[in-house]
């Protein structure tokens, strides 16, 4: 499954990362897990919310530069080598990795790992054959009751 | 004191006579040209028949784009095989403005610029060294030629590498300098730094501060610093080049060498002549061109005819350090540059968004350009790298038309002010 992550283009300067979090707050979408890369005077701000299309129209609708972007959200253990086994697939097919982030869902049970890659296809096929299970913009919103449960 | 006595100290009457003998012969010249053939056509000027000077106000103004338009040889007076050398205004959009020059013209400029270093008070046996860029700039080739006529030793150094032009200075014994204002004050950074006291520990006397307007308080700054005088000296190269208007030893405005030009001073909205004194834009007519003559030429600079004579003795009149544009032209580091030409150049490149904006910053001595560009919006993929390949191709697209290379800071679409009406493209946050 494909998972969205949404991207932001935004001057590095102070205020910007607020503007985008006091919007989707308005709005009720929850943030995920976020990323930020700077580049001297811009950078690109990524989030992984749990409705990214609803995002997207709200944050371009305030003026944002906002992308959509394909991504694979792979299900991992959380636990030591539970990360290591997915790169080391990766790097065994030779799929390069752009970007990547991850957040724990239940403490040392289980995580995600989001990977940016250039064949998402092919990578995708290539994670699930070996038994990963990959998430999409739904199953990250529903994997959440899971994590409170643990309470 | 002077180069030519007859002509720097001519009476006015005699003056106008040979204006007006000039402007004649200028007139016969200018008719072979395809563009001014039409002119004269188009405003029934006889030129076998000019009275008086006067005939110079029938004939319609000549800007930038007239000779941009008629490039390149629309205003040639003479076949090509008479021109020897040609140069091209540092300041252009996608034509540069080229201008032919004749052995009679070379000949002749080259006295201009030695006349204008003598009256300063260059001599034989002075060593001069020439920091200016050599090429088709005219600050470079313009100058070397005349400081051999009058006979100094001449270091054609070329424009930056402080520590060799350091170097230079000390191993032999540099006495004038050629240099752009902002580059002094910078090389004057590289002077402490190498811990040599350009004041004490060289032999410079004088130097020529051109290609770029200065401010007084900017001049008597270098000159303190540098324990020498620095004249001011102006010209385009649409007019040559450097030798138009130069300060003599008494630093109050500068003599435009008449005998060469015609000048007038205009109210640039109503195009009208102002009175001597007052400010305006500065036209100017070739007398003696040969390859490319050229009537009326609106300079777009700024300044005002010092009225009274000057105590040195010569009777061309002199103009006022220049004080801004007419246009809205920008002086970086020497070179010119219009909004439009970056303008042009941002919109060939995709991923651009409508509105960009230019700040120009002094950072201690050293000027530099920031120019914020907006993104398009539909561009962004939302990767960092594709957005590093476009700041980086900006800054090299505009590097070559430029010729400065300008700091890219890319912003938010709609972020900036709209470019429609009068947008304030330039900031320009330079302060003395």
């Amino acid at each position: 499954m494909i998972a969205y992550q949404l991207s932001i283009f935004a001057e590095n300067k102070p205020g910007r990362l607020a503007a985008v979090t006091g919007i989707l707050a308005k709005e009720k979408i929850n943030i995920r897990a976020t990323t930020i890369a700077t580049s001297d005077t811009f950078g690109v701000i990524n989030l992984i919310v749990d409705d990214p299309k609803r995002a997207q129209m709200v944050l371009s609708k305030a003026g944002m530069t906002v992308n959509l972007r394909e991504v694979l959200a792979v299900l991992i253990e959380d636990k030591p080598g539970g990360l290591d086994r997915l790169t080391q697939l990766l790097l065994k097919e030779n799929i390069n990795i752009n970007n990547a982030y991850g957040f724990v869902l239940e403490s040392r049970e289980r995580a995600v790992f989001v990977v940016d890659v250039d064949q998402i296809e092919k990578a995708q096929k290539i994670i699930e054959k070996a038994g990963f299970k990959t998430l999409d913009a739904d199953a990250l919103a529903a994997v959440e009751p899971f994590h409170y449960m643990k309470y | 004191m002077y180069w030519e006595k007859d002509i720097e100290t001519m009476d006015r009457d005699r003056l106008a006579a040979i204006q007006l003998e000039r402007l004649r012969e200028t007139l016969k010249k200018a008719k072979k040209s395809s563009y001014y053939s039409e002119i004269f056509k188009k405003i029934g000027l006889d030129t076998d028949r000019v009275n008086s000077l006067d005939v110079i106000g029938e004939i319609p103004f000549t800007i930038k784009d007239d000779l941009r338009e008629h490039w390149p040889y629309g205003f040639l007076a003479v076949s090509k095989d008479e021109l020897i050398r040609m140069h091209s205004s540092s300041g252009t959009t996608g034509r540069a403005t080229v201008i032919f020059h004749t052995a009679g013209d070379i000949e002749k400029w080259t006295n201009l610029v030695a006349r204008s270093m003598y009256m300063a008070g260059m001599r034989k046996g002075d060593v001069f060294q020439n920091m200016m860029s050599y090429g088709l700039f005219t600050g470079g080739l313009g100058f070397h030629y005349a400081a051999e006529k009058v006979g100094a030793l001449v270091i054609p150094a070329g424009a930056g590498n402080s520590k060799r032009q350091i170097q230079l200075l000390r191993d032999f014994e540099t006495t004038v300098i050629h240099i752009i204002p902002s580059y002094a004050l910078l090389l004057s950074t590289v002077f402490e730094e190498v811990g040599v006291d350009p004041a004490k520990d060289t032999k410079l006397r004088m130097a020529f501060l051109g290609a770029e307007p200065h401010s007084e308080k900017m001049r008597k700054k270098i000159e303190e610093i540098y324990g020498f005088k620095g004249y001011n000296s102006y010209g385009l190269s649409e007019m040559n080049g450097p030798g138009v208007a130069f300060e003599c030893p008494f630093q109050s405005g500068l003599h435009i060498w008449e005998d060469q030009f015609f000048v007038e001073i205009i109210d640039p909205e109503t195009l009208k002549a102002v009175p001597d004194g007052e400010e305006g834009e500065l036209v100017l007519t070739t007398l003696v061109r040969e390859g490319m003559p050229i009537f009326r030429y609106r300079t777009k600079d700024l300044t005002r005819i010092i009225p009274g004579s000057c105590e040195c003795g010569r009777t061309h009149r002199r103009i006022d350090r220049i004080k801004g544009r007419t246009d809205d032209m920008l002086i970086l580091k020497g070179v010119n540059i219009f909004p439009i030409q970056i303008e042009k150049k941002l919109m060939e490149i995709p991923g651009v968004g409508t509105n960009f904006q230019i700040i120009l910053e002094r950072e201690g001595y050293n000027d530099y350009m920031t120019v914020k560009v907006e993104v398009q919006k539909e561009f962004f993929a939302g990767d960092l790298k594709q957005l590093e390949r476009l700041r980086h191709r900006i800054v090299d697209d505009l590097k070559s038309d430029i010729l400065i290379t300008p700091k890219v800071s890319l912003v938010e679409p709609g972020t900036l002010p709209k470019s429609e009406g009068k947008a304030v493209r330039v900031i320009d946050n330079r302060k003395e």
